[in-house]
């Protein structure tokens, strides 16, 4: 299997401080890699990073074996989608022109899209299940509506890699779940390489192939979910007191928050 | 999927829907030129024209020299402010957003007093202090609304309302320190007023306007990926600092130019774009031209109203679209407040 993308030695700061200091990473063809850590952590920071938003100051990142920085934005928008955490369309687009959006980077100078970019689009939609709110105005559509058109977009942009800022954190158990299947499906089927942030642990331990915890901003520990998340380790970087066992339908990881109050509880009883 | 080029906004529509505009614009500067206190109709001008019979030297220059320059210029004013008004929506990802909302036309109107205090010329000086007013109140809003370039509606509408408050209070001090006689026509220039209209200033507008806003529509894509936010613009490769820039120095320019012909004309850029919105979507590519022809021949009706409805005496044309644009903001504001006012 190929690498789509490698990070060396990757350091990053706004000011003085570092950020993010260390980072070593490789992003295989299919790969679904699961980002957790605390807030502040440097998750968000660290996708940017990847998708060349962010300029690093010590390290190297290669994108097919070529140095990211010398890709131009265009170069970089045609081989890596992000899909934001929410997005706010004010403005009446119809699902459909928020996905034919994505072809944006594949347009040249004449700004109109053509037969073969809706057919694109059209596809996109088709794979995420969403055809049916082509006509729908964005700003009606349910949160996981939303976030699927955007995956959507996100297709039609035709990057092999998709970047996800915290996909499911305003959605209920129902529409994570879509998510996660739909994410998983296409890495499946498309070969894409995903990087996903979660707060949900247990549930990313489910889909992803490698987790990546993060904390202060340096890798704490990557490898396979059962590696990854202990009870050990997420206590220590999250710190708070967990409870880790298996899930026994899907045999991964599950964390349990240990409550403080249980004593109390038991008390009363 | 059967429809779906329906929901596109593909070349041919946006070319027709220019036309069937222009048409309306076309039908409506006819319509105007006919409508006055001095009955002359397009009949007698038609007649003239065919040689059937002779020119009648006071309604030629009643309907050429007087009506003709005014409905030109109210639709140069009234394209702006609906163009103006639609970037300012997108960059600010506001539908409340404009120029006059914002406090740029008033920011711009200091600037032209100030111009005339100063004694400089109307057709470069002038112009100028009223750009650099414009410029100066979009730099302000653009700092209040900080980093992320979004402006939430209450922060805007207070954004709006102080710097209205203070640039009233600006113009009042330099009204109160004018002369008696040049009260009356800067008061009333002041509220939007129309009835200076000559054919140099659209000599100097038309062109400057119609270039400025060629430029602002070849990145009309851009403005969509920026309504959808500004990190996924970047990610799809919209220098959206450099289209800022452009925008802001263009739209100042416009509005500068504008407001230095006819004052302080609010609404325009509120009303037609959602209006345009509606009925056609809320594509650049499209909206911009609709818009803008939209508001032309909005603000042509209003001017023609105007001037008409208490004839002889004349209303500001500002007056007509405050009427109108007072009550349909706040029906906006109420319609969907609670969508807009979320962050």
């Amino acid at each position: 299997m190929d690498s789509e993308l490698i990070l060396k030695g990757v350091s990053f700061r706004y000011d003085s401080q570092w950020c993010l200091e260390g980072i070593d990473l490789e992003l295989k063809e299919g790969e679904i890699v699961g980002m957790i850590g605390p807030n502040g952590s440097g998750k968000s920071t660290l996708l940017k990073i990847m998708d060349g938003l962010l300029k690093i100051q010590k390290g190297e990142i290669l994108l097919l074996n070529r140095p990211l920085s010398d890709y131009t934005r265009g170069d970089i928008a045609r081989r890596i989608a992000m899909v934001p955490q929410e997005s706010n369309f004010r403005f009446p687009f119809s699902a459909f022109e928020v996905v034919l959006m994505g072809r944006f980077p594949h347009l040249g100078p004449f700004p109109f899209e053509g037969k073969e970019d809706q057919e694109i689009a059209q596809h996109s939609m088709e794979l995420t299940g969403t055809l049916d709110l082509a006509p729908r105005s964005i700003h009606e559509l349910s949160g996981g509506e939303k976030q699927r058109v955007l995956i959507a977009r996100a297709l039609t942009q035709k990057a092999q890699i998709i970047l996800l800022d915290e996909p499911t954190s305003f959605l209920d158990i129902r529409h994570k779940v879509e998510i996660f299947e739909l994410i998983s499906t296409l890495s499946r089927t498309q070969g894409l390489s995903v990087v996903t942030v979660s707060h949900d642990i247990s549930l990313a331990a489910q889909y992803c192939q490698r987790m990546l915890l993060l904390n202060k901003g340096s890798i704490y520990k990557v490898g396979e979910p059962a590696e990854v998340i202990t009870a050990d380790t997420i206590s220590a970087v999250y710190q708070c007191p967990v409870f880790v066992d298996e899930n026994p339908i899907s045999k991964t990881p599950r964390v349990t928050v240990v409550s403080k109050r249980k004593e109390g509880k038991e008390q009363r009883l | 999927m059967r429809g779906s080029e329906y929901y596109r906004v593909t070349p041919v529509r946006v070319m027709t829907t220019g036309l069937v505009l222009s048409g309306i614009l076309l039908g409506m500067i006819l319509f105007s030129l006919c409508l006055g206190p001095a009955g002359i109709s397009l009949k007698d001008a038609l007649t003239w024209v065919t040689g059937s019979r002779s020119v009648d030297q006071t309604a030629w220059m009643i309907l050429f020299k007087i009506r003709l320059p005014r409905i030109l210029l109210a639709g140069l004013v009234g394209f702006t402010l609906a163009f103006g008004g639609v970037v300012f929506q997108a960059l600010l990802r506001n539908p409340l957003a404009e120029p006059f909302i914002l406090g740029i036309s008033s920011g711009a109107a200091v600037g032209t007093i100030i111009g005339i205090v100063l004694g400089l010329g109307f057709n470069l000086g002038v112009p100028l202090f009223s750009f650099m007013g414009a410029m100066f109140t979009i730099l302000l809003v653009m700092g209040i609304a900080g980093r992320h370039g979004g402006l939430e509606s209450s922060t805007l509408l207070l954004t709006g309302v102080i710097i209205n408050a203070f640039f009233t209070a600006v113009i009042m001090f330099f009204i109160s320190t004018t002369g008696g006689s040049r009260l009356h026509s800067m008061l009333f220039w002041l509220y939007g007023d129309l009835s200076q209209s000559r054919y140099v200033q659209l000599s100097i507008g038309l062109p400057v306007i119609l270039a400025v806003s060629g430029i602002i529509y070849f990145f009309s894509r851009h403005l969509n990926l920026i309504v959808g936010g500004e990190e996924s613009a970047l990610q799809m490769g919209v220098e959206v600092e450099l289209l800022k820039w452009i925008s802001f120095l263009g739209i100042s320019l416009m509005t500068g130019l504008v407001v230095s012909f006819s004052g302080i004309i609010g609404f325009v850029g509120l009303i037609v774009p959602h209006l345009m919105r509606m009925v056609l979507g809320a594509d650049h590519r499209l909206l911009m031209p609709a818009a803008a022809l939209g508001g032309a021949v909005f603000l042509i009706a209003a001017d023609t109203f105007a001037r008409t409805i208490l004839s002889p005496s004349e209303l500001p044309v500002g007056v007509i679209t405050a009427f109108l644009g007072a009550p349909f903001f706040i029906y906006l504001l109420r319609q969907r407040g609670s969508r807009w006012t979320q962050s």
